[in-house]
């Protein structure tokens, strides 16, 4: 038995931890209980929890075959694997998700999105086809047009282990990203700068949700990736870099509330404001500025934190957003790490992704947060609204049903046997 | 880069470690185990994230008698080859069955030593190589817990020793590794302390640089030197009554 969580460090479950090499293992563990396949652990709460059963796929990591852009490996390898194989031969994953270190099953599990999604769409995007293991231990694979390749993508795990996928990588000429960020200084802004960077390949914003002069600032990143031309004279194409780390030996929780927070958010804003304008940066740090810091999760100190990530529809989106950000700053609350991003219109059915906006936070893991957190819920689902699972650790049963695709997965999971091998202890608090 | 590295006993987790950070470095790779079939996966990992020149070898550590052929049949003699075979067994089924102790005991200590002694032969008449011996903290005192596996380590870091002594001026080196706990397939199951526990990739990094440095030992983790070096001066008086 092992003590789990997912990146928040909440909830924290005892699980039986049985881990795969190959493929015989995992028809092995399918069959012998109910189970749940778990990758390197970076979803936030606890999809990836399994007390009788969580299967670990990082033995599972080797690449099969690369031919021209298109990748044949197994679901436990890392984005951050790819990136090493393949980036310096001139090719980047499609779709990349805001660390490098979650796993190609995760990533799949999760439809997971980047800053392009309004772009390219969601990680399903680049997928050709799954090497599924079903609740009989037979093998599927599943293609772009199948339904269950629709409710894979997205469907956190629940519809069978992932084993290995096929996957197609962008050509790119150099490791640099030409950024360009803006300084604004309200959401109505921001939403227009988004609107107006629909043809930017790349773009994010941070915004201020704290209460306190700054509330609403905010910061848009816009990136492409930078041809030779665009690169200073001293800089090679293609520059890995050194996957340094700066482990955070312990947690500073104090700084994740009251007027800490609210100066911290406010020097961020004014220091990014004198860097605005464009840059070429390395893809490391724009990609994953926080992947620099080993176990930046610890800094929320033992309770670990919870993060809370909706969409909201095009048409509801402000009204939703001001919304929130009302309710937040009136509690008190807030959060340093507030992530605002325009989403491009739903590629997958069972996805989390919707045209209009997404917006992330996290809170540390504490009553008046959990509390803040249902407020939040229903401003949401007032708005249309949806939530995402590989963030969710808390969200009550009946907000999950509310979107009408839930109860859809849990009858076709049903009907198809896998409800009763695959379950995780977010599925069964959502009823999935 | 055009030096070969071979691997011994190359399904295991640390082995497959080792052929990684190896293979990273852009050395081709000889990958030797039982059942070369189960090498096949692996193989092709390192050719896709690598793009290195990979080979597989059948060879089985506990069949003596067919080491020497097997070196000849080699491809291309080595630059360094590290032995990682090994297996715990059971303690309590070693203590049971003397029989199957001394399975182990040739697992660890026999095999490992005959193949690293054929190889050392061919390298020194070469005059150039790197043996890289993995051996484990286990030797360094025998405990009730593992004293089967941990006396056949002694035997395999006695040998390495000596073989370094025997080869410092012929131009080949020999390295000891002691890894302490890792994270592989071995542990699977038992609760291990995290700062003391390594991951395969700690280890894989460690040997290379070690093969680049001419290091004679290595702890993966320093921590272990301290943490060995405590349990060796416990007197032997106090130390019969502790189970540690």
């Amino acid at each position: 038995m092992k003590m789990l969580s997912g990146w928040g460090r909440f909830p924290k479950v005892e699980c039986r931890v049985v881990r795969a090499r190959t493929q015989e293992d995992v028809r092995q563990a399918v069959l012998e209980a109910p189970l749940i396949a778990r990758g390197n652990g970076r979803a936030y709460g606890d999809a990836a929890l399994n007390p009788g059963l969580t299967l670990d796929m990082t033995g599972m990591d080797r690449m099969r075959s690369f031919e021209n852009g298109v990748l044949v490996a197994e679901a436990g390898v890392l984005l951050g694997d790819i990136i090493q194989a393949f980036l310096p031969r001139g090719w980047f994953p499609m779709v990349t998700p805001g660390t490098k270190l979650v796993s190609l099953g995760g990533a799949i599990a999760a439809d997971v999105h980047g800053k392009n999604h309004h772009i390219d769409g969601s990680f399903r995007t680049c997928v050709d086809w799954i090497d599924l293991m079903g609740p009989d231990g037979t093998v599927t694979r599943t293609k772009q047009g199948d339904a269950l390749f629709d409710w894979t993508l997205g469907g956190m795990g629940l519809t069978g282990v992932i084993l290995r996928a096929q996957i197609r990588l962008r050509r790119v000429e150099t490791s640099w990203i030409v950024q360009e960020s803006v300084a604004l200084t309200s959401l109505t802004d921001t939403i227009a700068a988004f609107e107006g960077a629909m043809d930017a390949p790349y773009s994010v914003a941070w915004i201020n949700c704290s209460a306190g002069k700054t509330h609403g600032h905010s910061i848009l990143l816009k990136g492409r990736h930078a041809l030779p031309q665009d690169l200073p004279m001293d800089r090679t194409e293609f520059d890995l870099g050194r996957p340094g780390k700066t482990p955070v030996p312990f947690g500073l929780p104090f700084l994740f509330k009251g007027a800490a927070l609210r100066t911290i958010n406010s020097i961020y804003w004014r220091l990014q404001r004198r860097k605005a304008g464009r840059a070429v940066v390395d893809w490391d740090s724009y990609f994953y500025p926080l992947d620099g810091l080993a176990n930046w999760n610890k800094l929320y100190g033992r309770h670990g934190f919870v993060q809370f990530q909706c969409a909201l529809p095009k048409d509801t989106a402000e009204a939703g957003l001001a919304e929130i950000m009302e309710a937040i700053a009136a509690s008190g609350q807030g959060s340093v790490l507030s992530v605002l991003k325009r989403l491009g219109s739903q590629s997958g059915p069972f996805s989390f992704p919707m045209e209009g906006y997404t917006l992330a936070m996290d809170f540390p893991t504490n009553k008046r947060s959990l509390a803040l957190m249902e407020r939040l819920d229903t401003i949401t689902m007032a708005h249309k609204g949806r939530f995402y699972l590989a963030k969710d650790a808390r969200m009550p049963k009946a907000v999950a049903q509310a979107d009408p695709r839930a109860a859809d997965f849990a009858a076709m999971r049903k009907q198809a046997g896998m409800a009763e091998r695959f379950t995780s202890v977010q599925s069964r608090r959502l009823g999935l | 880069m055009s030096r070969p590295i071979l691997i011994l006993g190359a399904a295991s987790d640390m082995a497959r470690a080792v052929a990684r950070s190896f293979a990273a470095e852009g050395h081709p790779i000889q990958l030797a185990a039982r059942n070369v079939s189960r090498l096949a996966e692996d193989a092709s990992d390192l050719r896709t994230r690598f793009g290195v020149e990979v080979t597989v070898h059948e060879f089985d550590a506990l069949a003596t008698d067919s080491h020497k052929a097997f070196v000849e049949a080699l491809p291309t003699l080595p630059a360094v080859a590290v032995c990682a075979v090994g297996t715990m067994g059971t303690q309590s089924e070693s203590e049971a069955d003397p029989l199957a102790a001394a399975q182990v005991m040739r697992a660890n200590f026999e095999g490992p030593a005959s193949i690293l002694a054929h190889l050392a032969n061919a390298m020194e008449a070469r005059g150039a190589g790197t043996l890289v011996g993995i051996s484990s903290v286990a030797g360094d005192r025998g405990r009730a817990s593992n004293y089967v596996y941990g006396s056949a380590k002694a035997g395999f870091t006695a040998f390495l020793s000596g073989l370094r002594n025997r080869l410092a001026n012929k131009g080949v080196h020999v390295v000891t590794v002691l890894p302490g706990f890792v994270n592989t397939a071995m542990l699977d199951g038992i609760d291990t302390p995290a700062p003391l526990t390594a991951e395969p990739e700690e280890v894989g990094a460690a040997i290379v640089k070690a093969v680049k440095r001419n290091t004679n030992v290595i702890y993966t983790r320093p921590i272990w030197r301290l943490v060995m070096a405590v349990i060796r001066n416990i007197p032997e008086p106090v130390f019969k009554k502790t189970s540690i």
